[in-house]
């Protein structure tokens, strides 16, 4: 553009001025191209190391293919799909999952959003309590995960300690049928409950003042303030937090192969977890490709749950 | 949603048994709610503090029963271990370390790279199916690991990229671009085009206005950006664990973990390396603390 009057290079105001229809028509073609340069190589990132491999799982996901074994694959057909779905020990680890996934999302949030209301009704100390609060959330799940074993140990975590000094018998928890899954959903909950309060936070302070100023001058009752201004005003973002801790807690691993290696027997295995045990301890790849399609599944339906949402709040 | 609020204020009459639950209100309750939030702050903060507390302590009183909270002898013999191994020369977790800092950060410059023009195109340009472009980038950051685990070893088997730097970088690249994208999206929008617009009419071409006028003022997006992207690379362990195996790639994560192997586990060094391995996180997290809720969203919510 500044190339067409090279004289003028010191003052190009004058020039492009001067000949407003000819840097239009050429910088509306040089965007259509920068675009392109500008977007390509993220995409071609994605398709290579997200795209092309799943494309791939999918294919193996209809073949009996073992990493270990080798050899040319052969095709079966829906054979693991109707396998997996027909499967007892999926079915188990299925509902393993969903009851992790409703017990600690559910528990996050009504605790996180307890904790931000408490604070949202601070007017001092607010940035510092915040601060405080988040620190699980930013740590690794594996700090998160080792850390909390070393307290839940039966003999000598701090947990039971204090539960005897205060005259309480001692629990098992992670060796515990059904104690270890609850132990999963508590360290869950303590980690992620910060990700709620953060984002319920955000939702309560951006609550405009004078509603409840109007409220309360018409002595309105909290309960009832806090029904129909605080809950309407709060609930599109505080979904939104939901959805993602959902998908988060689907898909969860780390937190379960440090914390108890989905035992005692399988009563902590999630359904990530079994995928991990068919395709690397079993070795079946073909089989465990397609439980990774069935999962992908799930996560691309709460994934366009989430961005709906996600869409819907932003045209607001 | 405005609805609704206009709802509440007007059917207001009808509700005024609501004050003498007020009245009761005041100070009692003020007090109330400060001791509730102190508790939990206390319990939220305590397996922290326990931890900090164990990586200091002596190995007899960390297995103490009853635990001892006050009366332990301070020691930074475990801080020692996770650096220098047992005869002389670095410890294996020390080189862990090191391997943490070169994947995290090339990583997240390559996720930055990519990114930062790719959000700028995408807040600028009108684009065919701009939206379901934008949607498909994210969904890809939502995939479970363990399952694109399984392709990815066996694509990186094929091209002998398995146990090494660069294969993990490329992974955790492909992790952080969707973020980045995202997050810096938002920062490019809140950048008036018209900046470029004036700009480009002063004869510069929309690269140069992009690389002289936007991106100066993109930089503390870029900044803040750049430092999620290196938390999650840094705190990053399944592609860690399944995608390397020797001592000279393993980044922290996996070989923190492989700590708790033997059959006694030394649950000093444990917190030891735990702390130093969390200390840079929460000192970045708290840099970044204005963007957190884009940035804990993958820059989906902003505020």
């Amino acid at each position: 553009m500044s190339d067409s009057a090279p004289l003028t290079t010191d003052q190009p105001g004058q020039v492009a001025s001067a000949t407003p229809p000819a840097p239009g028509r050429s910088r509306r073609l040089s965007d259509r191209g920068l675009a392109v340069a500008f977007t390509s190589p993220a995409l071609l990132l994605l398709l290579a190391m997200s795209v092309f491999p799943l494309l791939w799982a999918l294919y193996l996901s209809f073949t009996d293919y073992s990493a270990t074994r080798g050899g040319p694959a052969q095709f079966v057909g829906f054979g693991n799909y109707t396998a997996i779905l027909a499967s007892e020990q999926v079915h188990l680890r299925a509902l393993t999952t969903l009851v992790y996934v409703v017990g600690a999302v559910t528990l996050q949030t009504v605790l996180g959003f307890a904790i931000a209301y408490l604070i949202s009704r601070r007017t001092r100390g607010r940035g510092l309590l915040t601060t405080l609060f988040l620190v699980p959330m930013m740590l690794s799940p594996v700090v998160v995960g080792l850390f909390w074993r070393f307290m839940l140990d039966a003999q000598f975590g701090v947990v039971n300690s204090m539960l005897g000094s205060i005259g309480l018998g001692q629990v098992e928890w992670l060796t515990g049928q059904r104690t270890a899954l609850i132990s999963l959903i508590l360290v869950d909950t303590w980690q992620w409950t910060p990700f709620i309060m953060l984002i319920a936070l955000a939702g309560l302070t951006a609550v405009p003042r004078y509603l409840y100023e109007a409220a309360s001058i018409d002595r309105a009752s909290e309960w009832f303030r806090f029904r129909t201004i605080t809950l309407p005003l709060v609930w599109p973002l505080l979904l939104i937090a939901v959805l993602f801790r959902a998908i988060e807690a689907f898909r969860l691993f780390d937190l379960v192969y440090i914390l108890t290696s989905g035992g005692p027997g399988v009563s902590t295995e999630t359904l990530s977890f079994h995928v991990y045990k068919v395709a690397f301890l079993g070795f079946n790849t073909g089989t465990a490709s397609a439980y990774g399609i069935l999962m992908i599944l799930v996560v691309i339906i709460l994934t366009q749950l989430y961005l709906r949402y996600l869409n819907k709040l932003k045209e607001d | 949603m405005a609805v609704s609020v206009d709802e509440a204020v007007s059917t207001r009459p009808a509700r005024d048994r609501g004050s003498p639950a007020r009245r009761f209100g005041g100070r009692g309750r003020s007090a109330l709610e400060v001791t509730l939030l102190t508790v939990l702050a206390a319990v939220m903060l305590f397996p922290v503090l326990w931890m900090i507390e164990t990586s200091i302590k002596e190995n007899r009183d960390v297995y103490a029963i009853p635990a001892k909270f006050f009366d332990f002898k301070v020691t930074m013999d475990h801080y020692k271990d996770v650096f220098v191994a047992s005869g002389s020369g670095r410890s294996t977790l020390s080189a862990a370390f090191l391997n943490s800092v070169v994947v995290a950060g090339a990583s997240t410059a390559l996720a930055t790279v990519l990114g930062v023009p790719a959000a700028w195109a995408y807040s600028r340009f009108a684009m065919k199916a701009k939206k379901d472009q934008l949607f498909f980038i994210l969904s890809t950051r939502f995939m479970p690991p363990v399952v694109v685990v399984i392709p990815i070893f066996l694509m990186y088997r094929q091209v002998g990229l398995i146990d090494s730097k660069l294969g993990l970088i490329l992974i955790y690249a492909a992790f952080n671009v969707p973020f980045t994208i995202w997050m810096m999206k938002g920062f490019v929008d809140e950048v008036p085009a018209e900046y470029e617009d004036a700009a480009m009419l002063d004869g510069y071409t929309r690269l140069q206005a992009f690389w002289r006028y936007t991106l100066p003022l993109l930089l503390p997006g870029i900044a803040a950006t750049a430092v999620f992207a290196l938390i999650f690379s840094w705190n990053e362990f399944v592609f860690a664990i399944f995608l390397t195996s020797s001592d000279s790639v393993r980044t922290a994560p996996p070989a923190i973990a492989g700590l708790i192997g033997g059959t006694t586990v030394d649950w000093g060094l444990v917190a030891a390396a735990s702390v130093v391995f969390a200390l840079p996180v929460l000192v970045f997290a708290y840099l970044v603390r204005k963007h957190l809720v884009a940035g804990v969203t993958l820059g989906a919510v902003r505020r």
